[in-house]
């Protein structure tokens, strides 16, 4: 049986209703907006990007650029939700272990060749290739491509890998699991395809400007490293015509007051709200400042692993500092960008993700702190024998003011004796991934839009469970989950055991909180996961 | 003259192999890698990353590996973290800039501080001096840090006239402010000791014979009192060319210069190593060649020194 | 610091001189010229009041350093500016804790890092230098051309290394501000050891079977303290200067101890979002000290140095 989704067809038919070229000065053909004459979109990256080839790439500012240069099989839209790229859809068998995508025979790179089922193939596999030893290589592992976990390991030759091109427009992915999310996966910088031609010309120089050849709505003009990157519009790009922005400008500037500062001066259109800055922002600019739900969870873990201490194997304790932390305060005072207060893991806007009803949620917090002092006295705490622990935090401004709000919270309604610690950054994820810690910061964004991508991280096996809280029947539920048809109930489980256990504090849900210039037009707020297209946006005419 | 110039350029080919050493063990000694990062990766991706940058080898041999590389081939290895360059093309792309506005900054801090000193030494114990003091200080003291946001808010927000950052292949309304930003503190040191050399040269015998003979003020200070008051501001002109032409980290961050000042920051909190290990090596070279420059010159205005 | 060699040197060939034929003398004729020299004394005035204010403001400060004003935290552009009704005098942090008592906690950081980290790198700059001058031949040849090495390296590599590598503590800091201050320091005193090595009272208790550190530790040091103290003093306000960028780089003291450079950092980057006390209060502070110490370094000098006048 084969099946289509809805979403293929319905993007399908978006994409014919916008016929016609779009001139640059004429009028959006959905919005009506007046376009303005120059359509460049100027936007502040917080640090140097690691690289713009598709397979090597790992940082978030990296990833934008490569969604623009670069399409893949699917795309997503406003909302998040897959749309065709240079596939214009799929298939699959009843086990959803084997995918066959059918590409559009009108794609390009931008030297005019056609973009074939083979390119895809070709970077599928360079992207597990050993000797090319991405550092995203894990994500093949994930997408549970046949044999991606052998070659990584160079225990099979890259051949192997379950991909193949059937023709020229036909390419069949053999899985080694079911994975009926397997499509969200493709959306993923990781996958987007390479131009064997040019990385056999230019080796390793193939992304400079001049030698890059991509597929995407814009080719990389100008690349100056730690100052800026510009990319501009490919007219070898499918879709071509109704794409509007001609010119995107990258800009690095690492101190995100000085980057608002320079959004003031009218030399951005769009930066980031530092935090704590957005009410005022919104008050004085109400037409620029947004907030948005992220896909990303803010949260202290504590260590249970047998180098913790012992005061945190007592669920009591761990219940009685969550229940102390005044949520609140962190989301309305601290961050106050719009950020939600987090008692689950799992964020809300995860797609298909019903937050359950934990108890912490229905008691005010004066409850929780009439409660989290019981549970203190009955863990044997008090003023004579006050509970003692170090928090460890990574060197940053908005982690410090947290931690030190939490640490007073702490101190003054359960008479805690907490050590602040921050450490410089990779210090800070060596010490916590060797348990060498008592109480950590952590944070979590989704990989893809689905809630294993959050829980995954709590079960016994996962490399990203630094407080290594074990517990038999979350694993099992996780696994169950794997290949259910209605995983929500399993979902809800696990949080309510999250809720009993605590191997972790919920602090908060992120925002996306931006200063975005008016002129801006279809600014994706919507897709939770931030997966922005340059070809999708347009700037008014003032 | 000349073989003691050779002889210090021998000496620095050992002293910048033990500045590699060095810089090996302590790389080695701090926790983390530039692989690290909030996902820890799976060990068999780890493997092969180390695998291809030959990371997986024994210290001793990826320091020869390493010395090799730059002996035979001028090649000082590949960015862990910037992987599609090298550590030659950072250095090729961020030296110049740094070196732009360094060597303004230099020309500037020089001139304004030296005639600030000299004047503020001939009206010595006067208003004018006093002010002169003040002012050195107080930009002495005052963070760049503080100076730079103060800086973009005046010139970009408020009035306009000046881009925020960025650097632009180096336009002149792009290099002002990182130019006011680092040269301020520097022409207040030079301002100060030129000051007080300066005096110190006045109240020296054979200016005092110079004046009793009845010579012009003007003559005296520009013959006679000038290259004596100057091997002090030399001595500190030397290593201060070299800090001011390797940028500054706050400046570099700040204004989003591109330079390689904040490499010299960030490679070391991102264990970039052969970054690290390329700027310090060119900073090392740089300190060893304008420190026998520095006695080149000195030589040259003291003719009792001989070497 | 080249600069500050060259006149530092003889300064300490001065009281070397002195030492043996005026006795203590000279020790008073600087004092009395220090106090001739207006800008000095009045400096010193300020920078005592400075440390008197760390020491006694923490009576009057209604919070604690580390105390969050939680009425307060969630406007503090606001209602967090100085105000004596609400007992915060210097205003709120970014946080909302009170910003007199951690200006105070702050100038207390920077002072002690300041003044510590000058000891730091004068004791090990004047050990290291007197025993490598005294030693003489290869030892001396060794460690100068250690000297040499390092002061090729950038310090900030070893400041940013030493506080990544090991767990950050005052000790930390003060070991890492020290570590790459004291090179210039162990050159002027090797120059003097040497000079001293051959006076008769060295060789006198050499002929009298002295140990040789013994001879460093009770005979070369006590005749190189001027020197010493004049570098020291001039130390100070760099070290301050160093700390603060540390701050900068957020690799200074932990929360909720802070530092002078730490609260400017803080206060620069928010200038624009009305809360210009959080960055006033303790730049004042800041430039006050420094300067102050400025004075009486270079009034101390000229005191020592008596040519000038």
């Amino acid at each position: 049986m084969t099946n289509m989704p809805r979403f293929v067809i319905a993007g399908l038919l978006a994409s014919t209703m916008l016929t016609g070229p779009v001139l640059a000065a004429g009028t959006h053909p959905v919005t009506g907006d007046a376009l303005a004459d120059d359509q460049t979109f100027t936007y502040r990256v917080l640090d140097e990007h690691s690289s713009v080839d598709p397979q090597v790439v790992e940082d978030v500012s990296g990833s934008e650029i490569v969604r623009d240069l670069f399409e893949g099989l699917m795309n997503q839209d406003a909302e998040g939700k897959l749309v065709p790229g240079v596939a214009t859809g799929f298939t699959t068998n009843d086990e959803k272990n084997i995918y066959t995508f059918t590409l559009r025979p009108e794609a390009k790179w931008s030297n005019g060749d056609p973009v074939t089922a083979g390119d895809f193939v070709y970077a599928w596999k360079r992207l597990v290739d050993p000797a090319l030893a991405s550092p995203y290589a894990w994500f093949g592992e994930l997408m549970s491509i046949e044999n991606a976990a052998a070659i990584i390991a160079g225990e099979k030759p890259i051949d192997e890998l379950g991909v193949s091109a059937v023709d020229d427009h036909t390419l069949e992915v053999r899985l080694s699991a079911s994975l009926p999310y397997f499509p969200l996966m493709t959306t993923h910088a990781s996958t987007f395809p390479s131009p064997q031609k040019v990385i056999e010309e230019f080796g390793d120089q193939w992304t400079k400007p001049g030698n890059i050849v991509s597929n995407g709505a814009y080719i990389l003009t100008e690349h100056v490293p730690s100052e800026r990157s510009v990319r501009e519009r490919n007219e070898m790009y499918w879709d071509n015509e109704h794409t509007i922005i001609d010119k995107v400008v990258a800009l690095v500037i690492n101190d995100e007051n000085a980057a608002l500062t320079r959004y003031f001066a009218g030399e951005l259109d769009r930066t980031e709200v530092p935090a704590g800055q957005y009410p005022k922002l919104k008050a004085e600019y109400p037409d620029e400042a947004v907030s948005f739900p992220r896909l990303c969870s803010y949260y202290y873990t504590f260590n249970v692993s047998p180098s913790g201490p012992e005061a945190f194997k007592d669920v009591n304790v761990r219940k009685a500092l969550s229940l102390a932390v005044d949520r609140k305060i962190i989301t309305e005072n601290i961050k106050a960008g719009g950020e939600i207060e987090a008692y689950t893991f799992t964020p809300g806007a995860t797609a298909g993700f019903e937050v359950p009803n934990v108890p912490m949620m229905n008691i005010s917090q004066e409850e929780r702190d009439a409660e989290a002092k019981k549970l203190m006295a009955e863990a044997g705490y008090d003023a004579s024998n006050p509970l003692k622990f170090d928090m460890l935090y990574n060197t940053d401004e908005a982690h410090q003011k947290i931690a030190v709000a939490m640490s007073q919270m702490w101190k003054q309604k359960l008479g805690a004796d907490v050590t602040l610690a921050n450490m410089e950054w990779k210090t800070f994820l060596n010490t916590r991934d060797n348990q060498d810690f008592q109480m950590a910061r952590g944070a979590w964004c989704g990989d893809y839009n689905e809630a294993s991508t959050f829980l995954d991280l709590l079960t016994t096996p996962s490399g990203y469970n630094d407080g290594k809280f074990s517990n038999a029947r979350l694993d099992e539920l996780m696994t169950e989950a794997k290949t259910s048809d209605n995983p929500q109930p399993l979902y809800t489980e696990v949080e309510q055991i999250i809720a009993d256990e605590v191997p972790i504090i919920p602090i908060y849900h992120y925002a996306g909180v931006y200063m975005l210039d008016s002129d801006l037009g279809n600014w994706p707020i919507n897709n939770v996961e931030q997966n922005w297209y340059s070809k999708n946006l347009y700037k008014k005419a003032e | 003259m000349l073989s003691y110039i050779l002889r210090r350029l021998l000496i620095a080919i050992p002293t910048l192999l033990i500045l590699i050493i060095i810089c090996f063990l302590l790389m080695y000694a701090a926790p983390g890698g530039p692989f690290t990062s909030e996902r820890p990766l799976p060990p068999q991706v780890l493997a092969n990353i180390e695998a291809k940058y030959g990371l997986d080898q024994p210290l001793l041999v990826q320091m020869w590996n390493y010395i090799v590389g730059i002996v035979t081939r001028f090649d000082f290895g590949p960015s862990f973290v910037y992987k599609d360059r090298d550590v030659n093309e950072i250095i090729a792309q961020g030296f110049p800039v740094t070196l732009t506005y360094g060597t303004i900054s230099f020309v500037i801090a020089t001139l304004v501080g030296v005639s600030l000193g000299v004047v503020a030494a001939l009206k010595h114990n006067t208003m004018l001096d006093y002010i002169a003091v003040g002012t050195t200080f107080s930009a002495q003291a005052l963070p760049n840090f503080v100076m730079a946001p103060i800086l973009v808010i005046i010139f970009t927000w408020q009035l306009g006239w000046l881009p925020g950052g960025g650097w632009n292949g180096g336009q002149w309304q792009y290099v002002v402010m990182p130019v006011i930003a680092l040269s301020t503190s520097y022409m207040a040191s030079i301002a100060r000791i030129t000051r007080s050399s300066m005096l110190e040269t006045l109240h020296s015998n054979f200016i005092r014979t110079a004046k009793a003979k009845g010579l012009p003020t003007r003559s005296i200070i520009w013959r006679h009192a000038m290259k004596p008051a100057m091997m002090p501001v030399v001595s500190y002109l030397g290593p201060s060319f070299v800090a001011m032409i390797t940028g500054s980290v706050v400046i570099d961050l700040y204004f989003s210069t591109g330079g390689i000042g904040q490499s010299f920051v960030n490679s070391a909190l991102s264990r970039d190593y052969a970054v690290m290990l390329g700027v310090t090596i060119l900073y090392g070279t740089l300190t060893i060649l304008f420190n026998l420059l520095t006695d080149v010159v000195y030589a040259w205005l003291d003719p009792k020194i001989r070497y | 610091m080249v600069y500050q060699a060259d006149r530092n040197e003889r300064i300490a060939e001065k009281l070397v001189e002195a030492e043996q034929i005026k006795g203590r003398s000279l020790w008073q004729d600087a004092a009395g010229r220090f106090a001739r020299n207006k800008a000095a004394v009045a400096a010193l005035i300020v920078l005592a009041s400075i440390v008197l204010f760390t020491l006694v403001g923490p009576f009057f400060a209604q919070w604690s350093n580390e105390e969050i004003d939680w009425a307060r935290m969630g406007d503090i552009a606001g209602e967090g500016g100085p105000s004596l009704s609400n007992g915060h005098f210097f205003g709120l942090d970014e946080v909302g804790r009170d910003l007199f008592a951690r200006t105070i906690q702050a100038t207390q950081t920077s002072l002690i890092v300041g003044v510590i980290g000058a000891l730091m790198a004068v004791t090990i700059g004047t050990l290291y230098g007197a025993v490598s001058g005294f030693a003489g031949g290869w030892a001396d040849n060794l460690m100068m051309r250690t000297v040499d090495i390092l002061i090729a390296v950038p310090y900030m590599f070893i400041i940013i290394l030493l506080m990544v590598m090991f767990e950050r503590s005052f000790f930390m800091l003060f070991v890492g501000i020290g570590v790459v201050s004291w090179l210039e320091m162990s050159r002027i005193v090797r120059g003097q050891t040497l000079s001293l090595k051959n006076r008769e009272f060295i060789e006198a208790a050499q002929a009298a079977g002295v140990g040789w550190f013994t001879i460093v530790l009770r005979h070369i040091l006590p005749n190189l303290l001027g020197v010493v103290v004049v570098y020291a003093t001039l130390l100070v306000p760099q070290m301050i200067l160093v700390e603060s960028f540390i701050s900068f780089l957020g690799l200074g003291v932990q929360e909720p101890n802070t530092s002078l450079g730490a609260l400017i950092s803080k206060g620069a980057s928010t200038i624009i979002y009305g809360t210009i006390w959080q960055l006033v209060w303790p730049l004042v502070f800041f430039l006050l000290t420094i300067i102050s110490l400025f004075f009486i370094g270079d009034g101390l000098r000229d005191a020592l140095d008596p040519k000038d006048r």
